[in-house]
């Protein structure tokens, strides 16, 4: 026990369900503190981990000693290294934000520490599992922690949304499961490395009808347009801190494994046809346009960062004709970063700016820029990245992404690319503009906890400052890959 | 026909069904059954699909052991948001998306 407990691999599952399952015996509410001091100590691990990484490649921990094909093996690569940093480095500061947004004894925030702490877990086990059963398991472990966490409010329009989404988010579940069905049918193993020259040798007609399914199935959970339905009402009606938390993370998971099938057993299947890759990214485009429409068209200020999400996915999803090349990666892990921290740190943003101004239509915000710059500072730094403008994070992306584009012969995509950033432009400065409106002096403003403003301004100022270190994280992506 | 092949067979024609239900009905109670039939056809196809020449290859069996403990985990929170919506709208339907 204390051996695994050393071990980030198994630690990174064992620390955020311990701390969980702590802050559900502590009672309704409460937690906050162990799960911040164990969260500092799982991003320490994850420190160790891409350090490990980065001097002696994949790491690798069979569960309990017993070892694949019987038991369960964790593996750890340059890609899942950086997933993992990705979501201790947002779920830190965002714990620090909760402890102060949630009034102790809240009726919204009964459950959020142990909720938290399970989704956490899943989280970490997704993205370190070596198998697709697993990944079933550690998926649907994230999809019903984040459909309680949108529940959490208890009012009848978060209860639809969360059973929405629920419904969505076991849909792309079961046809997930059903394509692992037919994967061991044929195979007999569900071993990601154990598959991939498998299905390279030999691959019946049963094996793309199980990649179909298992791509739309995660397709549906990343909320890639059309699929993005469920998405505006379960992100846009939560508490900040569990939209920022969904937005940032959740839809990343998903989005990790479509890239781990895509590269990985699934490789043979999606080279068939040199069209075949350009479905993601057109439905990525569409996601793009459709998304920022409506954000630029949104009234409520949660509502207009929701639908900024479904535009942010798109761009993940124009890597596909790039893969052949390792730039295309990067640029896609770059956006997932870039877009994680700027995300949370929006949401959490626009928490403080709801909780300072009572309510949370983008035209109330007028005067709040002279009441509370810092937030403010931290919603434009977020923007920042999300426009990609230099030297932020988003700006790395978009860069790498035009720089593979074009090095592919795909100018098209460097075209989109472009056009979403100016979208963006748009979205983001409406609620500038109203923000930085003069108004009178008698317009008042709750006092909100500074912590609050700090944690979002964090947030905000990672998501620029990565764009200064992305070459570490680059570094990291050469770890394990193939091609 | 092999059993095995009769049991992927039956989980063939009851998934598609449930994603029908999932998808068409608009009555809680109903998407929540059309659920459990969806999760079953995969689980018939897992177990059936793998056990050649009638014999049971157990590595499935764990799986689906697995699976059920998920869809009653989720049925179980499917019902409990159900209840509390009924509780609060009266109805046991999901309101149409208001459109912002």
């Amino acid at each position: 026990m204390t051996e695994a407990l050393l071990d980030p691999l198994p630690g990174l599952i064992l620390l955020p369900l311990a701390w969980g399952i702590a802050a559900f015996l502590l009672g309704p509410g409460r937690g906050a503190a162990p799960a911040i001091v164990t969260l500092s100590l799982q991003f320490l691990f994850c420190l160790q981990l891409t350090h490990q990484v980065l001097a002696d490649g994949p790491a690798t921990h069979p569960v309990g000693g017993w070892g694949a094909p019987l038991g369960i093996d964790l593996m750890a690569d340059g890609l899942a290294t950086a997933m993992l940093l990705l979501t201790q480095a947002v779920a830190l500061p965002l714990a620090v934000y909760a402890r102060a947004y949630f009034r102790p004894g809240a009726p919204e925030a009964r459950h959020f520490w142990p909720l938290f702490g399970l989704l956490l877990a899943g989280l970490n086990g997704l993205f370190l599992s070596a198998d697709l059963f697993n990944v079933y398991v550690t998926l649907e472990l994230v999809g019903l922690a984040a459909v309680g966490l949108v529940a959490m409010g208890g009012g009848a329009g978060q209860i639809a949304a969360a059973l929405r989404y629920l419904f969505a988010t076991l849909l792309g579940s079961g046809a997930y499961l059903l394509g692992v069905a037919l994967i061991y049918g044929s195979y007999g193993s569900v071993s990601i490395t154990t598959l991939e020259p498998l299905v390279a040798a030999h691959a019946p007609t049963l094996v793309g009808l199980a990649g179909g399914l298992m791509l739309l199935g995660l397709m549906l959970k990343t909320a890639l347009f059309p699929f993005h339905f469920w998405l505006p009402p379960a992100h846009g009606g939560a508490a900040a801190p569990v939209s920022a938390l969904l937005s940032a993370l959740v839809v990343k998971a998903s989005f990790y494994l479509i890239l781990r099938l895509w590269l990985g057993p699934l490789a043979p299947l999606s080279a068939l046809h040199p069209l075949l890759p350009w479905l993601p990214a057109l439905l990525g485009t569409a996601a793009i346009f459709w998304g920022s429409w409506k954000a630029i068209r949104a009234l409520r200020l949660k509502m207009m960062i929701a639908y900024s999400t479904v535009a942010q996915l798109g761009y993940l999803f124009l890597i596909f004709p790039l893969l052949g090349a390792l730039g295309g990666l990067q640029a896609g892990i770059m956006q997932a970063f870039a877009h994680g921290l700027a995300k949370a740190a929006m949401f959490a943003a626009a928490g403080v700016l709801i909780k300072a101004t009572g309510q949370d239509t983008i035209a109330g915000l007028a005067g709040a820029a002279q009441k509370l710059p810092l937030t403010l500072f931290a919603f434009g730094l977020a923007g920042v990245t999300l426009m990609g403008l230099p030297p932020s994070a988003g700006f790395l992306a978009k860069w790498q992404l035009i720089e593979a584009a074009l090095g592919q012969d795909c100018w098209l995509i460097a075209l989109v690319a472009l056009a979403g950033g100016l979208l963006a432009a748009v979205y983001v400065f409406r609620v500038l503009r109203q923000a930085f409106l003069l108004t009178a002096p008698e317009s008042s403003l709750q006092p909100v906890p500074r912590s609050l403003e700090w944690a979002a301004f964090a947030l905000a100022s990672a998501s620029v400052l990565l764009g200064l270190r992305g070459v570490e994280l680059m570094q990291l992506l050469h770890v394990g890959w193939a091609g | 026909m092999s059993t095995g092949l009769l049991f992927a067979l039956v989980g063939a024609a009851l998934f598609p069904m449930g994603v029908a239900g999932l998808l068409v009905q608009r009555h809680l109670l109903r998407r929540i059954l059309a659920f459990n039939l969806m999760g079953s056809g995969a689980f018939l196809i897992l177990v059936g699909l793998a056990q050649r020449q009638d014999v049971a290859d157990p590595v499935p069996q764990a799986m689906v052991l697995t699976g059920i403990v998920v869809a009653v985990a989720a049925t179980a929170l499917a019902l409990a948001l159900t209840r509390r919506l009924y509780a609060l709208t009266g109805r046991l339907e999901l309101p149409d998306v208001e459109h912002d």
